[in-house]
C-alpha cells in the first residue's frame, strides 16, 4: 500500500482569487427580471434623491401665487394648497423621506442586530433581561408607543429616527438573536472562545458574517416597514415637520382634492407604493438566493 | 421484458443498465452516476460501497424509481420485476414504493415525525396502499417488533420516537420498511450513526429478517466489514462507476482492484508504542462532572498521559467522552477534582486561564464542516492563531501560514480557499494545521476522524502520527473505534457510563482477562472476515446458555 495521500486532489488546483465584486456582477446576471426591475426603481429614487437641488424646477418650499393649480403649464404636476410646486415637492420628497428612513434602519440594525448577537453568546441572565425588555415593547402598538414618545420629546428629525430606530430595533433584536443562537453552538464558535478570544472578536468576526446574509434580507423589510411608518407619523402630522417637503404629509395636505376627482393626492402615495415594492423585489431575490431555495423540477 | 421472468421465481428482481444520473450544483449539471449497471436476484443482498461521492445512495434511490431533488435520472434502465420503472408514471411509481420495494434511511431519528406514534407511522404504507387492514398490519408490525428484538412487542409502536434509543429507531424503521412484504428493501447507511455496540444487534436483526421474509435488499454503506456481514455479493463504487463487482468472500479474501485493495487494507497502521515512565505531562485527578445539578456524566476520573505520547479515551456515545475534553479544556468546570498540566493546576474556568495555558492546550473536532467559520478564507484560519498567539502580521505570518500548510500536505494554493471549497479530508487538516498553528504540547483529538471515509480518515491517523513525530505533541484521542486505539495509541482508558473501567499501556489494555465491557467492545468491532457476525453471535449464545 502506497503511503501517499490519496484524499487529496492536488492536480487541477490552480490558485484562484474570485473577488467579491465579480462574484456579485456574475449572480446579477442570474438574477429575475423583478429583481431587475427593483434594482432600476431603487436607483432612480436614490439618484433622485441625492441630485433633488438640480433636478427640480424650483426650491423646495416656494411659494407661487396659485394654489391648487392644475397640472400643465409652469407647474407640471399643479401647485399644492399653498401654491408650491407639487414636482418640486415630490422631488425634495424623495430626499427626506429616504434619507430618514435609511438612517432609522441603520440604526435599528445595528442596536438590534448587536444587542441579539450579544444575548445570543452571553445567555442567562443578559438574554433574560434584554429579551424581557424586548417583549415589553414589542406588546405595545408600534404605532402608539411612537405617537407616545413624539408627544413626549417633541417631533423633530433626530427625535423621529432615534425613537423609530429604538421600536424597531426590537423586531431586529429578535431575528438577529435567533439567527445567533444557530451560530453560537457552532464548534468554530468554541474554538474561539478556547484560543482566548475577546467578546469583540466573537460577535464581529465569527458570528456577525454568518447572520450577515439573513440580515441583509431583513434591512430591506424593514426599511420598508420604516418608510411607511414614517409616512403615516407624517400623515397623522407628528412626522416630519413643514415646510420640510415628505411624501406622507403631502398626501394629508392635499388630501381634500380627492372629493373633487383630483388624483393628485394619490401622486406621493404612489411613490411609497413603487418604492416598496421594487425594495420587496430585491429582498425576495436576496433571500433565495441566501436560503438556497431550489426550485423543484 | 420477457427476459426478466420469474419462472423459477428466483429470476432477476431488479436489473439496472447503464444508469446515468445528473446532479445540478450551482446551475450546472454534472454526471454523478456514469453508467452502472447493476443486478439483484429475488432473496439476495447486494452490498454496495464506496466513499461519499460514489453515487452509492443515489443508485439506491434510483433502484425505486426516485432521484432526489437536484437530481434526474438522464439514461439507462431500470427493470423492477419486469418493470422499467422509468416508463410509469410519478402514480404507477407510488404504486410500488412502499408496498413492493421499501427504503431504510441513514438517520432513523431524523426519518421518523416525532409528533406521531411509532405504530401509526410503521403501518401507514400498507394502509395508505389499502393491502392490509388496520389490525392485521398492526399484527404484523408488533411480530416484527419481536423478530427485530424489540423490548415489549406488544407495546412497543405506542411510544413515540424520542421515547426508544437510537438503536431501537433503526430497528423500528426496518420494521416499517418490512411490514408491507416488500420484494425489495434499500438499506441506506441504517447502522452507521450506531455505536458498535448497538451496530452489532442491529445488523443480526436486519440480516434475520431479510432472510426469514425472503426480501431481496441493497445494502448502501462505507464500512466494508459491515457489509461483509449481511451480503451475499458486494459491488464497489468510485466517482459513480463500478470498480469491482463480486461475492463477498472474493471481494474480502481475493480483491482484483487497486482500489478494492486499499479498502481492504485500511486500518492496518499500528504504532507500538509503550508507555514510558515519564512526568506526566497531563494529569485529571478524581474528576467528577454535571451538567446542572442532577445530571451527574463523570464519576471520579482519574488519568494521566506522559509528553510527546497518546492516549486514547474510548466509549460509546453518553460514556462521558466528550465531557471529559470539555472539563480538560476549561468549558465545564468540574464539581470536583482537578486538572494538572505539566505539574501545574489549571484553573478549572476557562475564563480563568492565561492565553499561555490556552495557547499550550489545542483542540480539534469531530465535525470538521462545523469546526472552522464558513466565511473565513484558509488564511484567517491558520493565520489568526499566529497573530493572536505570537503577534505575526504581514510576511511573516504569511510565511508560517505557508509553513503550515505544508506539514499538513496540502499546497499553498488552497490559502485563498472558503471551506466550502474543500473536501471533508482537507477541511479536517486545515483543523489540524489550526491547532498546531498555536505550537501546542498537548491536542485533544474529539473524533477526529469518525465523520469520514475510510480511507480518507487513514490519511488523517497517519498525518496525526507523522506530527507526532515532528513536534512531540502529545494527543488526547477520544474514539469509539477500537481499530483507530490500535492505531494511534500508546495508552488507553476505557470509559462506561461516566467512569474509568480500564486505563493503563495499550498492550495491557487490550489483553485479557478483560471485564465484561471491554471484552463486549472489543468483540463488537466488525471484522474484515465473512461469517464474524454468526462467530460472535453464536459464542454470546453459548455464554448465556450457560448462564
Amino acid at each position: 500500500m502506497t503511503t501517499d495521500l490519496h484524499s487529496i486532489p492536488r492536480e487541477a488546483v490552480l490558485p484562484r482569487r474570485k473577488t467579491r465584486l465579480g462574484t456579485a456582477l456574475k449572480e446579477l446576471g442570474k438574477a429575475p427580471f423583478t429583481a431587475w426591475l427593483g434594482l432600476v426603481i431603487i436607483i432612480t429614487y436614490l439618484v433622485v434623491a441625492i441630485f433633488a437641488p438640480w433636478i427640480a424646477p424650483y426650491r423646495e418650499s416656494q411659494v407661487f401665487e396659485q394654489p391648487y393649480a392644475p397640472w400643465g403649464g409652469d407647474f407640471l404636476l399643479g401647485t399644492d394648497q399653498l401654491g408650491r410646486d407639487l414636482l418640486t415637492r415630490l422631488i425634495y420628497g424623495a430626499r427626506n423621506t429616504i434619507g430618514i428612513a435609511v438612517a432609522t434602519t441603520l440604526l435599528a440594525f445595528i442596536v438590534g442586530g448587536g444587542l441579539g448577537i450579544l444575548a445570543a453568546i452571553r445567555g442567562g441572565w443578559v438574554d433574560q433581561i434584554v429579551s424581557r425588555i424586548v417583549d415589553v415593547i414589542l406588546a405595545i402598538p408600534l404605532l402608539i408607543s411612537a405617537l407616545m414618545l413624539l408627544s413626549i420629546f417633541g417631533s423633530n428629525v433626530t427625535n423621529i429616527i432615534l425613537i423609530i430606530a429604538l421600536l424597531d430595533s426590537t423586531r431586529v433584536f429578535r431575528l438577529s438573536r435567533a439567527a445567533a443562537m444557530n451560530v453560537v453552538v457552532m464548534d468554530y464558535v468554541e474554538a474561539a472562545r478556547l484560543r482566548g478570544e475577546g467578546l469583540g472578536w466573537i460577535m464581529r468576526r465569527e458570528i456577525l458574517p454568518n447572520v450577515m446574509p439573513i440580515l441583509v434580507a431583513e434591512f430591506g423589510l424593514r426599511f420598508c416597514f420604516v418608510f411607511l411608518t414614517i409616512s403615516a407619523l407624517s400623515f397623522l402630522g407628528v412626522g416630519i415637520q413643514p415646510p420640510t417637503a415628505d411624501w406622507g404629509s403631502m398626501v394629508r395636505e392635499n388630501s381634500t382634492l380627492i372629493t373633487y376627482g383630483n388624483i393628485t393626492p394619490l401622486l406621493p402615495a404612489g411613490a411609497i407604493a413603487v418604492l416598496t415594492v421594487g425594495v420587496n423585489f430585491v429582498v425576495d431575490w436576496f433571500l433565495h438566493k441566501t436560503s438556497g431555495l431550489r426550485d423543484e423540477h | 421484458m420477457s427476459t426478466n421472468g420469474r419462472a423459477d421465481g428466483r429470476g432477476l428482481l431488479l436489473d439496472i443498465r447503464g444508469l446515468r444520473i445528473e446532479g445540478q450544483s450551482d446551475d450546472v449539471w454534472n454526471e454523478i452516476v456514469k453508467g452502472v449497471d447493476l443486478e439483484l436476484e429475488r432473496g439476495k443482498v447486494l452490498g454496495l460501497i464506496g466513499e461519499s461521492g460514489a453515487g452509492k445512495s443515489t443508485i439506491g434511490l434510483a433502484a425505486m424509481g426516485f432521484a432526489r431533488p437536484g437530481c434526474r435520472i438522464t439514461g439507462g434502465q431500470i427493470f423492477f420485476d419486469g418493470i422499467d420503472l422509468r416508463t410509469l408514471s410519478d402514480a404507477e411509481q407510488r404504486g410500488i414504493r412502499g408496498r413492493r420495494v421499501a427504503y431504510v434511511a441513514q438517520s432513523a431519528a431524523a426519518a421518523f415525525n416525532p409528533a406521531h406514534r411509532l405504530i401509526d407511522q410503521i403501518i401507514e404504507s400498507p394502509l395508505t396502499h389499502a393491502i392490509m387492514s388496520k389490525a392485521d398490519a398492526t399484527k404484523r408490525a408488533v411480530a416484527l417488533f419481536a423478530k427485530l428484538g424489540l423490548p415489549n412487542p406488544e407495546t412497543f409502536g405506542n411510544r413515540y420516537p424520542h421515547q426508544v434509543s437510537g438503536g431501537q429507531l433503526q430497528r423500528a424503521m426496518t420494521a416499517m420498511a418490512l411490514v408491507p412484504s416488500p420484494d425489495l428493501v434499500v438499506f441506506d447507511e441504517p447502522t452507521t450513526a450506531l455505536d458498535v455496540t448497538t451496530q452489532i444487534d442491529v445488523l443480526a436483526a436486519i440480516k434475520d429478517a431479510i432472510r426469514d421474509e425472503g426480501a431481496a435488499a441493497l445494502y448502501i454503506t462505507h464500512d466494508l466489514a459491515v457489509v461483509a456481514q449481511v451480503s451475499d455479493e458486494i459491488m464497489v463504487l468510485r466517482h459513480g462507476k463500478q470498480v469491482e463487482l463480486g461475492t463477498a468472500d472474493e471481494i474480502i479474501n481475493r480483491p482484483r482492484e487497486d482500489y478494492t485493495k486499499r479498502l481492504v487494507a485500511i486500518r492496518q497502521i499500528s504504532k507500538n508504542g509503550e508507555a514510558l515512565p515519564h512526568a506526566p505531562l497531563l494529569t485529571v485527578e478524581g474528576v467528577t462532572a454535571a451538567y446542572g445539578n442532577s445530571f451527574t456524566v463523570l464519576h471520579d476520573v482519574s488519568v494521566h498521559l506522559p509528553p510527546g505520547q497518546t492516549l486514547a479515551v474510548v466509549g460509546e456515545s453518553g460514556s462521558g467522552k466528550s465531557t471529559m475534553a470539555r472539563v480538560i479544556t476549561g468549558l465545564l468546570p468540574p464539581k470536583s477534582g482537578a486538572i494538572r498540566f505539566d505539574g501545574q493546576a489549571m484553573p478549572p474556568r476557562l475564563a480563568d486561564r492565561t492565553k499561555e495555558q490556552l495557547r499550550v492546550l489545542q483542540m480539534i473536532y469531530q465535525m470538521p464542516d462545523v469546526a472552522i467559520n464558513p466565511r473565513h478564507r484558509v488564511r484567517e484560519i491558520i493565520g489568526r492563531p499566529l497573530e493572536f498567539y505570537f503577534g505575526l502580521a504581514g510576511r511573516e505570518k504569511e510565511k508560517r501560514t505557508l509553513e503550515l500548510l505544508d506539514q499538513i500536505e496540502m499546497g499553498g494554493e488552497y490559502i485563498e480557499r472558503y471551506p466550502g471549497e474543500l473536501s471533508g479530508g482537507q477541511k479536517q487538516r486545515v483543523c489540524i494545521a489550526r491547532a498546531l498553528a498555536a505550537e501546542p504540547r498537548l491536542i485533544i483529538c474529539d473524533e477526529p476522524t469518525s465523520a469520514l471515509d475510510p480511507l480518507v480518515a487513514d490519511g488523517i491517523l497517519k498525518l496525526l502520527l507523522k506530527l507526532q513525530a515532528e513536534t512531540k505533541v502529545s494527543y488526547l484521542f477520544i474514539t469509539h473505534d477500537i481499530a483507530t486505539v490500535r492505531a494511534i495509541a500508546d495508552m488507553v482508558c476505557v470509559l462506561y457510563k461516566g467512569k474509568v473501567v480500564r486505563f493503563g499501556g495499550k498492550q495491557e489494555v487490550l489483553s485479557p482477562p478483560f471485564d465484561d465491557y471491554t471484552d463486549l467492545l472489543l468483540k463488537s468491532v466488525p471484522k474484515m472476515q465473512i461469517g464474524w457476525l454468526e462467530g460472535v453471535l453464536s459464542t454470546r449464545r453459548m455464554a448465556s446458555a450457560g448462564n
